[in-house]
Parts: structure tokens; C-alpha cells; sequence
């Protein structure tokens, strides 16, 4: 059994849709990323996943049990983590505020202590500077603590929107280390990026939505020798 | 006192994004659980907090989830009308069961006072200052300290970020509006001992409420609770220097005034909404 399965999901905003007929599936373990241009469906396939949305027709499945008629809070207690786009990170608390309310769920708080010492372990500058309001922080240590944060909810897949985002590369090159040791660690991550380059090179596998479609499924190294990725996204 | 009122006000435009006109109809029903609670069972008035907190904790937990929630969608309009309407209701509800007429409850300690250097204090003026001022606190190491207090803040601030940290958003926000609504439940039953109880008592405290709202910032909890005493600090220097009910011109020009320059709020920081 997959971890995660979407099959023939419909979204739409309004009469326009978003999304058409998603089939998408995600293996226990894995790093999958899903690559395409603005617009295509990235964001509103995680949004609908972690309930955000509702889908108009087909299921989501989270480890065989249907997920997408449930509350939000109810799918992050599963262990399915979303780190949205923009990190939305809460700008007048600490960073360890941040971080605690990462584990608000009942099982996670239980290990708040373990988990706050993992984060901080992984992220140092995120000790460094726990007492201080998170919109005092730098865009890659806000990314950080966003990522920290979905930690401390003992994530079971954590979801990744858009990471890089508006980060310096030195920096992207960093979160993309710790993406990859995260999923040593044992933790699935399903990946949604536009920097299609490294984002593949990274994952076991990845899709490529357009026009809220999947229209290739492929290892990362075959996705990256395609002809179709090369010129649309690779700029070759 | 202001500031009290003010805060749970403050507390409920944070979190829900509603302008809740029937906050001074609650301290209304505050203030008569108050008088009641002393007339007939001889419950003085500071005790009964232990009574009106809780009690009106749980009304607000209930009208926000059977009246204010189901119409969380609705245009901002519309929620406005609502909560006036709500406003109104309350206001006639306590016109129908208890008349027009003005009420007073009298402890012995009523008009109990001492000169202190040269101005006259009133001890249940005193008592209703001192617990404001705890109850303030006592919300603000609430909202520092407890899980359900951060994630009160988050939620103000950030709300989709909230609904993904697993916090359910739907369960917190009746939190607050309940904690609104016992602070200014509380607040009545402070009041009660030199303040008059009628139906519509509420209406004057909700409109200094919204000034020192603004005053302080919109959900700014800490801003409505400095701004309350800057209202209440104006209100005394105005009944000081201008005859009679002069007194809340010098409010209205403050507000005015910080409406002019710092529309944001005194302590709204830079955070532009």
C-alpha cells in the first residue's frame, strides 16, 4: 500500500478549475517532487491534500483511510505536515513559540522537549535565536523555522511548498541538505518546486503538472534527460 | 476598566475579524447577573465574579458557536449587522424582563472613600481599578504561557499558518470569544457598586471600548489595555476642567487626533492591516 494516493481529483476555484483528473502517488520513504510553472496546480494539489481545499470529485488516501473530507487539524494529527508557501510563520511570537505550536497536536506535544532538541540540532541558529520574534528573522532562517516547526509535529510526510522561494542559493543549497537528510532520517517528503533542477535531482521520482494535469511521471534522473522538461523548464 | 472591557474586545477582533457591537450588551448582562445575584441572594458583588466569569465564559462560548460561527462566511457587512442585531435583542430582552428602570446595588462599602495627599478615592473605584489590572495580567500570562493562549495569538496573526500546525481554529475561536466575554462580564460586576444598571448601560462602555480599541491598535491586546487608561485618565481631566458632560469631548478629540496621525494605532507598530 502507498502512502498517499490521489485518484482523479477535481479541483476548482469557483467555475475555473485548478485541477483535472489528478492520479498521484507517494511511496513510504521516498522524496517525490512535483515540478511545473506558476500556475500549474502545485499549490493547490498540497493545499487539498492537508484539507485546505476540497476536492469536487476523486479521493485523497492517507495510508488506505480517505482523508479528503476531514478538517484540517484532523489531517495534520495523521502525521501528512504541509509547509505552506510564504512559510507563514507567526511574526510576533518567539521562534520557540513557533516552534512549540508546531507540536499543538495531542501525540506530538508528549514529545515536545525530544522534538524542540531534534529541531535545534538540525537548525543551530535556531537556538541561537529562540527568544527572538520570528519576523525579526532573515527569509532563510524564517524558512528554516517553518520547516522546524512542521518537525515538531512528527511528521509522517512532510510536504514542502515552494522552499527556495526568494532564498539566496547558498542558503537554498542548505534547506536542500536538510530536505535530504530529513528523509534519511525516515521521513517521506513530497516536494513542490519551480527550482525543477535541484528539486530532481534530490527526489527518487517526480511529476510534471500543466494546466493542473499530471502530464509526465518519471525518476528524477529520467524526468531530467527528457526532452520536454530539458526545453520547458531547464532552459535547454 | 476601559481597558478590561477593551481587551476582550480587542481579544475578539484578533481572532475572529468581527466587530462585535453586542460586547457592551454582555457587560450589560454582567452587570445584571450582578444585581441580581446581590438582591436576592445577598452575593456580594466581587464574589459573584467567581460566578459571572465562568457563567459568561461559557454564554460566549455558546453564541459564538450557535450564532457568530455559522455566519463567519458571510460579507464583513453583514457579520456587522449581526452582532448589532445581537446587540439590540439582549437590550430588549432585558427591557422585557426587567423595566427601564435604573437599579443600584449597595454594599455597605458603597461610598466608602479616604483622602489620600489631596484627592478624594472611592474604595470600590479603587477595587474595580486593582481588578482590572489582575484580570488583565492574569489574560496576558494566559495568552503568554498556555498552549491555548498561543495558539490564540497565532491564530490572530496568521491563520492559515494556524490551521496547519493542527490547532483547531473553529474550537479557538469560540475560546476567545468566550474569554471576551467573561473579561467584560467581570468588568460589569466591578462596576456594579457605583455604576447605575439599566438595559442600555451597555452602550456607553461599548463605544469608549472601540475608542480605546483603536486607540491602542486593532487586536492589539497590550494597546487596548494602555489605551484604556489613557480613555479613562482623559475622561477624569475633562470632568476636572469642563463643566458637566463636557468631559467626553476630550476623549473624542484624543481619538480624533490619534485617528489623524496614527491611524494604526497608538502602539500599532508598523504592522500595517
Amino acid at each position: 500500500m502507498s502512502q498517499l494516493e490521489l485518484a482523479g481529483v477535481d479541483v476548482a476555484y469557483g467555475d475555473l478549475p485548478a485541477l483535472t483528473g489528478v492520479d498521484l502517488v507517494v511511496e513510504r520513504g521516498e522524496t517525490l517532487s512535483v515540478v511545473g510553472a506558476n500556475g500549474a496546480g502545485k499549490t493547490t494539489m498540497l493545499r487539498t491534500i492537508s484539507g485546505l481545499l476540497r476536492p469536487r470529485r476523486g479521493e485523497v488516501r492517507f495510508e488506505g483511510e480517505r482523508i479528503d473530507r476531514l478538517p484540517c487539524h484532523r489531517v495534520v494529527e495523521r502525521g501528512v505536515i504541509h509547509v505552506p508557501e510564504g512559510r507563514k510563520v507567526f511574526p510576533s511570537l518567539t521562534v520557540r513559540e513557533n516552534l512549540e505550536l508546531g507540536s499543538y497536536t495531542r501525540a506530538a506535544r508528549a514529545r515536545r522537549a525530544e522534538s524542540l532538541e531534534r529541531v535545534f540540532t538540525l537548525f543551530t541558529r535556531l537556538r541561537e535565536r529562540a527568544g527572538q520574534a520570528a519576523g525579526t528573522l532573515s527569509g532563510g532562517e524564517q524558512q528554516m523555522l517553518a520547516i522546524g516547526r512542521a518537525l515538531m509535529g512528527l511528521p509522517r510526510l512532510l510536504m514542502l511548498d515552494e522552499p527556495s522561494l526568494g532564498l539566496a542559493p547558498i542558503v537554498v543549497a542548505e534547506i536542500f541538505r536538510t530536505i535530504a537528510e530529513i528523509n534519511r532520517a525516515g521521513t517521506t517528503v513530497l516536494l513542490v518546486e519551480q527550482n525543477t533542477r535541484q528539486a530532481l535531482v534530490l527526489s527518487r521520482r517526480g511529476y510534471v503538472l500543466e494546466n493542473g494535469r499530471v502530464v509526465l511521471v518519471g525518476t528524477g534522473a529520467e524526468l531530467l534527460g527528457n526532452e520536454h522538461v530539458r526545453r520547458a523548464y531547464l532552459g535547454m | 476598566m476601559y481597558g478590561l472591557v477593551a481587551c476582550g474586545l480587542s481579544l475578539i477582533f484578533g481572532v475572529l475579524r468581527i466587530i462585535n457591537f453586542a460586547h457592551g450588551a454582555v457587560m450589560m448582562l454582567g452587570m445584571y447577573t450582578t444585581y441580581w445575584l446581590f438582591t436576592l441572594l445577598k452575593v456580594d458583588p466581587y464574589l459573584s465574579i467567581v460566578v459571572t466569569g465562568p457563567a459568561f465564559f461559557v454564554l460566549g462560548m455558546v453564541i459564538q458557536r450557535t450564532v457568530i460561527e455559522p455566519n463567519r462566511v458571510a460579507a464583513e457587512h453583514n457579520q456587522l449587522l449581526l452582532t448589532l442585531g445581537l446587540a439590540l435583542f439582549l437590550e430588549n430582552l432585558a427591557l422585557v424582563l426587567w423595566q427601564g428602570d435604573f437599579r443600584t446595588v449597595r454594599p455597605p462599602y458603597a461610598g466608602a472613600s479616604f483622602v489620600l495627599g489631596e484627592a478624594l478615592v472611592e474604595v470600590p473605584r479603587l477595587v474595580a481599578c486593582g481588578g482590572a489590572i489582575v484580570m488583565a495580567l492574569a489574560l496576558f500570562a494566559f495568552l503568554r504561557t498556555t498552549d491555548v493562549g498561543k495558539a490564540i495569538r497565532a491564530l490572530a496573526e496568521e491563520p492559515e499558518g494556524a490551521l496547519l500546525m493542527g490547532i483547531d481554529v473553529g474550537r479557538i475561536r469560540a475560546v476567545a470569544f468566550g474569554i471576551g466575554s467573561g473579561c467584560v462580564a467581570v468588568a460589569g460586576a466591578l462596576v456594579t457598586p457605583f455604576f447605575y444598571v439599566a438595559p442600555d448601560v451597555g452602550e456607553s462602555f461599548n463605544i469608549m471600548a472601540f475608542v480605546v480599541v483603536v486607540l491602542g491598535g486593532m487586536g492589539n491586546f497590550v494597546g487596548a489595555l494602555l489605551g484604556g487608561f489613557i480613555v479613562g485618565l482623559a475622561e477624569s481631566l475633562g470632568a476636572t476642567l469642563l463643566p458637566g458632560s463636557l468631559k467626553q469631548l476630550v476623549v473624542f478629540a484624543l481619538f480624533v487626533l490619534v485617528l489623524l496621525f496614527r491611524p494604526a494605532g497608538l502602539f500599532g507598530g508598523g504592522r500595517g492591516r
